[in-house]
């Protein structure tokens, strides 16, 4: 299991919420370190979106902890967004604006100057293989493309600490996977925790570290393979059907 | 966070803000035409029909283009304002609000800074019609042109943040139609944007004491008094306050821990 640690980029602890009656997280705790890929597998309804908007302050948290690099969000919101990086599943590029006007708005939101800006807007751009796109407005780019835009935003202010909730829905399998190794990139070259939501079980993939969610409940949360080994099962897949069915029996 | 970080954050929004008018030309066109309408076919259809007395700060008898153009100048930032908490409520929509709200800057300055964007371009909609006006001999002195800069930012800020609170309160953009008939047109027509306050009196007395408490009122006086070089004090301070309130409110509304938006459900 993946245990909280002050060292964590990312540490959920005790997390509940709910709408009025309904519950959709319970008792919610994990963490993520830095370089960790992590994925957070669930079928649709299992509680990500609701932890994403949890984890980035949008909702406040009543029940449980969030700390992002051992700071408290709910003393320190603003220390703790500093440090993140967010891909919402919703798209949220201005499609009126260009690719680099979308970047520079993200900048100045973080507060940095134009020349940063500028120059940090020029390399993220080049890195998702869209500099020469830079002036093009975003409603004349592909899905996947804008989905590359949204990730360079989501880097322009240097964070530690990436949340991407179902960052691919709707795209390609070229572009999903181009995504894909992009983010297991940064993890691996730049230390950067990421936590990747989906409910896409082939997105896992080798060396990830996963935490199942179920109906609002972390079902199991480790490396992949650790989980495949551990519910007897031939692949991911079969892993995530077992422990699906195990709490829907109990 | 330094001062630095929060002067370029409101260099952004607004530049974003400015970015998304010019790029939405009709919505520039449908500002402008809205009031000349009103003036070309609404002002002369009434020229003879409403006699409008001599009242402050006119020393003379005016023409009744001459007395709605202070009105139609507040109109233009009411539409403004209630437009901005329709793309308020779009944006929410659309997911484009997230990417504002999870700024590591306070959600208060983040919204005030949205509030002052949209002043900014509502202050320039209104000087562009004002140059058109002119056409209608609509001429105050120069230094009404001057004097009515502050009165403009503060009827823009009052308008901006009832448009916020508004945004925070709305739950789909649907229910934005209900704003038109509940917010926009009440408020300016219990007012003294088209007939002046006594006219009402003499109709009835409820409905003006409702114009004397309506801060669309305030805001009308306060413009129509600056154009000539003179200040309305009530009305200033009327102003201010329901300004106060009003972004008290929406950032309130706007507070994930209590606000309107913490109470919907997400999923």
């Amino acid at each position: 299991m993946l245990t909280p640690s002050p060292a964590a980029a990312l540490s959920i602890e005790a997390l509940g919420h709910a709408f009025g009656p309904k519950r959709v997280l319970n008792g919610v705790s994990f963490a993520l370190m830095p370089g960790d890929f992590t994925v957070l597998l669930g079928l649709n309804g299992a509680g990500k979106t609701t932890l994403f908007s949890l984890a980035t302050g949008l909702y406040a948290a009543r029940e449980g902890t969030i700390r992002v690099f051992g700071i408290d969000l709910r003393a320190h919101a603003s220390e703790c967004l500093r440090r993140m990086g967010v891909v919402f599943q919703q798209p949220t590029l201005d499609l009126d604006l260009s690719v680099e006007q979308n970047l520079f708005y993200h900048a100045a939101l973080h507060g940095l100057s134009r020349r940063e800006a500028a120059d940090r807007a020029a390399a993220e751009a080049e890195r998702v293989g869209l500099g020469r796109e830079r002036l093009a407005k975003a409603r004349r780019l592909s899905g996947g493309q804008r989905r590359r835009i949204e990730i360079a935003r989501s880097l322009m202010h240097r964070p530690r600490l990436l949340l991407l909730d179902e960052p691919t829905v709707g795209l390609d399998i070229a572009s999903r996977q181009f995504l894909l190794d992009h983010v297991r990139r940064l993890c691996r070259e730049e230390g950067i925790a990421a936590l990747w939501a989906t409910h896409l079980i082939d997105e896992v993939g080798d060396g990830a570290r996963v935490v199942v969610l179920h109906k609002g409940e972390v079902l199991a949360a480790g490396a992949a393979a650790q989980l495949v080994y551990e519910t007897r099962a031939a692949s991911m897949r079969a892993a995530f059907e077992t422990l699906v069915r195990e709490r829907e029996a109990a | 966070m330094r001062p630095v970080h929060y002067l370029r954050c409101l260099a952004g929004i607004v530049t974003r803000e400015g970015l998304r008018f010019l790029n939405q030309r009709g919505r520039f066109f449908s500002a402008l035409v809205r009031p000349l309408v009103w003036l070309a076919i609404f002002a002369a259809g009434f020229h003879f029909v409403l006699g409008v007395s001599i009242v402050p700060p006119y020393e003379t008898y005016v023409p009744y283009e001459v007395y709605i153009a202070p009105g139609l100048a507040a109109m233009i930032q009411l539409f403004n304002g209630m437009l901005s908490s329709l793309s308020m409520v779009y944006d929410r929509e659309m997911g484009s609000m997230r990417i504002l709200l999870v700024s590591p800057l306070p959600r208060w300055f983040l919204l005030t800074a949205k509030l002052l964007a949209g002043v900014i371009v509502s202050v320039v909609q209104v000087y562009v019609f004002l140059a058109i006006a002119r056409i209608w001999e609509i001429e105050p002195p120069w230094y009404g042109y001057v004097a009515v800069l502050p009165a403009l930012i503060l009827c823009g800020l009052m308008m901006g943040a009832l448009g916020l609170l508004l945004s925070s309160a709305i739950r789909q953009l649907e229910n934005f139609a209900s704003v038109m008939n509940f917010v926009i047109f009440p408020m300016f027509f219990a007012s003294s944007a088209l007939y002046p306050l006594w006219h009402v009196k003499e109709a009835s007395l409820v409905l003006y004491d409702l114009c004397q408490l309506n801060p669309f009122t305030h805001a009308v006086e306060l413009i129509r008094f600056a154009l000539y070089g003179r200040l309305e004090p009530v009305s200033a301070a009327v102003l201010a306050a329901s300004t106060i309130v009003f972004l008290a409110l929406a950032v309130y509304g706007y507070d994930p821990a209590r606000g309107l938006i913490a109470r919907r459900t997400a999923e």
